[in-house]
């Protein structure tokens, strides 16, 4: 305190004086011992998601199963002794909110790390704040843009899949089997173009024809004047590129204007939550990808671990895609700190990039150019009978294998080695 | 993008009158409210959202979508009768913004209520079996859901002008609307008037979000975005007329449904566009009395 105050040359002498003298008698009076102990306050993690808005459904998972990785890092001890806590923050969707919650965590909460947002948009506003201030941030949410060189910084991680990768994974599936001719119904903003964008450039190898991309604000409710014209275009395939309450309005009115009758209809990400917000008749026989689905469980004891800690917390519920993220995102960050026995960033980092982990989907691991999150691709299928639980509302078609050829290569995204 | 048919352009049309539909039965209370009473009701999207909840309570209990089609207007607009009665009430005489502020922090209350009731994850709202599937009506497939609450739009019109035109309390309604002064003069309790009106209009709002319901899902924040857009249609009808709101609404409907089809970007901002236009031409709107506001 005294350090700071003598630095800034404006002080006067006699506040310099007070404050000294202040510090010297808290240094000699019973506050001292409570002094030591701020110095052990707890690990704070930032953790800011859109709990309001057509994405809440998603959020509220997330912060669910963060809870739970910084419960299960306390219960184990934390790190000798001391606490993580989440600190969470409603960034409402909004990059401008998400900027001013991020800034506000790292300079007033003191977060030592950033985990979170849920937008592919919002999370390069909160990138760009923790990049600046030098913070650890690991982003749970789908972005192409934060691999690349101009967005990345040895602060940035990626925990979730990148649009690349989903859209990959689900286009190598689908395009195999339905056809050729593909039509877009796409969010217009950064989530929606980046897995056109993944679905054209893996198209290429299976010849697609391109016969239109009609894109829709972000928060559409209708969709009734758009189905049409995409019905009229007769593609074989569908593919909506929009996420949250937008995919469950898209998917229940494409449903009510008959579009699954002769159209396969994939999504890029198809989102439990979203899913169960829905219900069975809307998703029925739609195709995605997702980065975890409960139902792995019996392929990964890690899997399984998650799954019973996370239904023990939460009276029997079992998590969801967004919510694995939560606690990916959250425990990897904890265990790294466990790993670097300290909060120091650089030494973090380095953990980090040095983790080779199986937490909750089997193994993963962050690539060191860009720190994404090296990991398996799910492709499901929504269910609408034989449904086992509440929780039953995908089938897993097939599974695409960790492996960095999925991803764009180092040098594409501009890095340099 | 290819494929331009008559075909296609009929159906986008058609589809354009569906939504217009759609906004025509939530503008309608809204106008209502605001020709007769002059309060500008910036709660009608809680209502309109509220009853969506109120129908998909009642089918948890068992219910089923015919009876929440009678019961879910009744309740909301006993509802809206309670919170003229002891909200609005009070605020006549004082200008028009503070009813306006008043009802604006009651849609915040109202939201946050059902968020702390209902939980702020939205709900599915299935629609009812015999509505499910679409039907051809000679251009192509449309939702015969959409049909129905085209149908249902139509027959609250009819009795809702049935009402204000032949009965007489609708003189009355219509002739406090005038002059209240008047009418008090002539023995009328006119605040009596004023609350049923305020309560048809939210009945209206309650039943138009019930019918959204199973276009769209229920949640807590469903009563704002329609909110935005019926503020465009009132005023691009003229501020109280229910004729206006009628031919606005479709036109608004039409106007998204055709910009969709040519350049799906900009259906957002062509309704403001269009009402930037329509003001700019007429500044009280296609059947506004000049002056209301003032």
């Amino acid at each position: 305190m005294t350090n700071k105050i003598t630095k800034a040359g404006s002080i006067s002498r006699r506040r310099l004086l007070t404050t000294a003298s202040a510090t010297a008698a808290l240094a000699v009076s019973p506050f001292r011992i409570n002094l030591l102990q701020a110095e052990e306050a707890p690990i704070k993690i930032g953790f800011p998601v859109p709990l309001t808005g057509p994405y809440g459904a998603e959020a509220q998972d997330q912060v669910r199963a963060g809870q739970l990785a910084v419960a299960q890092f306390n219960d184990a001890g934390g790190l000798n002794g001391r606490k993580a806590e989440l600190v969470v923050r409603d960034d409402k969707l909004n990059p401008g909110e998400a900027a001013t919650r991020t800034l506000e965590l790292v300079e007033k909460e003191k977060v030592n790390f950033v985990v979170g947002s849920l937008s592919a948009a919002v999370q390069l506003a909160i990138n760009n704040v923790t990049k600046e201030r030098g913070v650890i941030f690991n982003s749970i949410s789908q972005s192409d843009a934060i691999n690349e060189a101009a967005d990345f910084s040895k602060f940035t991680f990626h925990e979730a899949l990148n649009p690349h990768m989903t859209s990959g994974a689900v286009g190598r599936y689908a395009f195999a089997k339905f056809g050729k001719k593909v039509a877009f119904l796409t969010a217009d903003y950064a989530y929606g173009h980046e897995m056109v964008r993944g679905f054209l450039e893996v198209g290429k190898e299976f010849n697609i024809e391109n016969l239109g991309d009609i894109r829709h604000p972000l928060g559409t409710t209708d969709f009734s004047t758009l189905l049409p014209r995409l019905q009229a275009l007769k593609p074989d395939i569908l593919c909506i590129s929009n996420f949250g309450r937008d995919q469950q309005i898209a998917l229940k009115q494409a449903t009510d204007f008959g579009v699954k009758k002769s159209i396969q209809i994939i999504a890029p990400l198809l989102s439990h939550a979203s899913r169960v917000a829905a219900g069975p008749q809307a998703f029925e026989g739609v195709i995605g990808g997702c980065s975890f689905y409960w139902g792995i469980e019996d392929k990964f004891a890690s899997t399984k671990a998650f799954n019973d800690a996370f239904r023990k917390m939460y009276d029997g519920k079992l998590p969801t895609d967004y919510g694995a993220l939560g606690y990916g995102g959250v425990r990897t960050v904890l265990e790294a700190v466990k790993g670097a026995g300290s909060v120091e960033t650089n030494r973090v980092v380095a953990a980090l990039e040095a983790l080779k982990y199986d937490y909750y989907k089997g193994p993963q691991y962050y690539r060191k150019c860009d720190h994404q999150s090296v990991q398996s691709v799910l492709v499901i299928k929504s269910k609408s009978k034989d449904l086992r639980n509440v929780s039953d509302v995908f089938e897993v078609l097939s599974t695409e294998e960790p492996n960095e050829k999925y991803l764009r290569s180092c040098e594409a995204l501009g890095h340099k080695s | 993008m290819a494929g331009l048919s008559f075909e296609l352009i009929a159906l986008q049309l058609f589809a354009g009158l569906a939504l217009g539909a759609i906004y025509v039965l939530f503008a309608i209370g809204l106008s209502l409210i605001f020709g007769m009473l002059t309060v500008v009701n910036f709660a009608h999207g809680a209502f309109y959202m509220v009853g969506a909840y109120v129908g998909l309570y009642l089918i948890s209990i068992g219910g089923n979508f015919w009876i929440c089609l009678v019961a879910v207007p009744i309740a909301i607009g006993l509802f809206g009768l309670a919170v003229e009665r002891v909200l609005i009430r009070p605020l006549y005489g004082r200008g028009i913004d503070y009813p306006l502020l008043l009802t604006f922090g009651l849609s915040y209350v109202m939201v946050e209520c059902v968020r702390i009731a209902f939980g702020k994850t939205g709900y599915p709202f299935d629609t009812p079996e015999v509505l499910q599937g679409a039907v051809d009506i000679g251009v192509g497939y449309f939702p015969l859901y959409r049909l129905f609450v085209i149908g249902a739009t139509a027959v609250v019109l009819l009795a809702l002008w049935l009402f204000l035109e032949k009965t007489s309390f609708g003189l009355i309604i219509r002739a406090g609307a005038r002059d209240p002064q008047i009418v008090r003069v002539l023995g009328v309790d006119v605040a009596r008037v004023w609350l049923i009106v305020f309560g048809i209009g939210t009945a209206i709002a309650g039943f138009a979000g019930l019918l959204a319901a199973p276009l769209q899902g229920v949640i807590p924040e469903m009563g704002g975005t329609i909110l935005a857009e019926a503020f465009v249609v009132t005023v691009v009808g003229g501020m109280g007329s229910i004729g206006g709101a009628v031919l606005a609404g479709l036109l608004v409907g039409v106007v998204v449904s055709m910009t969709s089809l040519f350049a799906p970007e900009m259906a957002k901002v062509s309704i403001f566009a269009l009402m930037a236009l329509v003001l700019i031409v007429r500044p009280q709107g296609f059947f506004g009395r000049a002056g209301l506001m003032s």
